[in-house]
């Protein structure tokens, strides 16, 4: 039972992730690896909140087409990155790098939780001595 | 709980609602150009219509708007009747994107040729150089050939009043 469930599943899924069915060649399984990769990085201009490897947009297809050549030319995922991001700007990478605009995106999470971290300790710390002052 | 502390939900809510409010007026889909500031990306294309080369060079020395359309888009032909209008005012230098040169002769054949120069881009190189998601979109150039603003979707006479011509303005 659990078995065929799951039979079910790799296939349900597996026709999912062939959404955009292209044909490309790559040298080795590395250069494969790498262009999957990129595919989830890079974010579709088009379409909000997809991946450029999971989406259909026209756009998508293009640019998954340079991640291709530029692979096949020997371009490193940096410059590839470089590439997209001079001409479609911050916005098409989902794992921006930290700097100066960013720093806020990438620490603000922490900051938050030190914060809240502080706040509870204190608390704590406030309810005990009034605990101890009342058992005195 | 101390006196002030009664007051952070509120203060939270408030905090809150100011991003949602900012959020309503906000456009998801609109994003900055990459290319602000920056000359047009070089290019090597042909004329639509005389087949001839286009560069960089061949761009017009004033400002001008470069409208990036194709046949198969149906905003385009929305914005068209405006960009005709426009047309008198300031040049338009079409960007056909990723088209089929009948198709997009038979379009201008119908609707009117408003361009004053058709690069003719079938893969749409130049198109991804000046980092276009979709058609139509435009670009205010001035006339150094430096790029100043991106408008994506329909150009219309709000879009003119309120973006292009004070920009325009400050060019002249």
């Amino acid at each position: 039972m659990i078995k065929t469930l799951l039979v079910k599943m790799v296939i349900i899924f597996s026709i999912a992730a062939s959404a955009s069915i292209e044909t490309y060649q790559f040298d080795s399984p590395q250069q494969e690896a790498r262009f999957r990769q990129l595919g989830f990085e890079l974010r579709c201009p088009k379409c909000q909140n997809q991946a450029i490897g999971d989406s259909d947009a026209e756009i998508s297809g293009d640019l998954r087409a340079v991640v291709y050549r530029m692979i096949k030319e020997g371009a490193t995922d940096g410059e590839i990155k470089e590439f997209m991001v001079a001409r479609y700007g911050r916005f098409v990478l989902y794992n921006p790098p930290l700097d100066q605009q960013t720093i806020v995106l990438w620490l603000g999470p922490v900051a938050i939780l030190i914060l809240g971290g502080v706040l509870v300790l204190l608390r704590i710390r406030r309810s005990t001595r009034a605990l101890d002052q009342r058992d005195s | 709980m101390s006196r002030w502390a009664v007051w952070a939900p509120l203060a939270i809510f408030s905090i809150l609602v100011g991003f949602f409010f900012k959020g309503l007026t906000l456009d998801p889909g609109a994003q900055p150009s990459a290319l602000i500031g920056k000359p047009v990306p070089p290019f090597q294309l042909t004329d639509l219509h005389t087949g001839k080369v286009l560069t960089r060079q061949t761009l017009p020395a004033r400002p001008f708007l470069l409208n990036v359309w194709a046949s198969w888009c149906i905003t385009c032909q929305v914005e068209h009747p405006y960009l005709t209008e426009l047309s008198d005012r300031l040049p338009i230098v079409g960007l056909n994107y990723k088209d089929s040169e009948t198709a997009a002769k038979n379009w201008l054949a119908k609707l009117g040729d408003p361009y004053a120069t058709q690069i003719f881009d079938p893969s749409g190189r130049l198109g991804l150089d000046l980092g276009v998601a979709g058609a139509p979109e435009t670009f205010l150039v001035d006339s150094s050939g430096v790029i100043q603003l991106r408008i994506q979707g329909e150009v219309n006479d709000r879009v003119y009043q309120r973006q292009i011509r004070p920009l325009l303005e400050t060019l002249k």
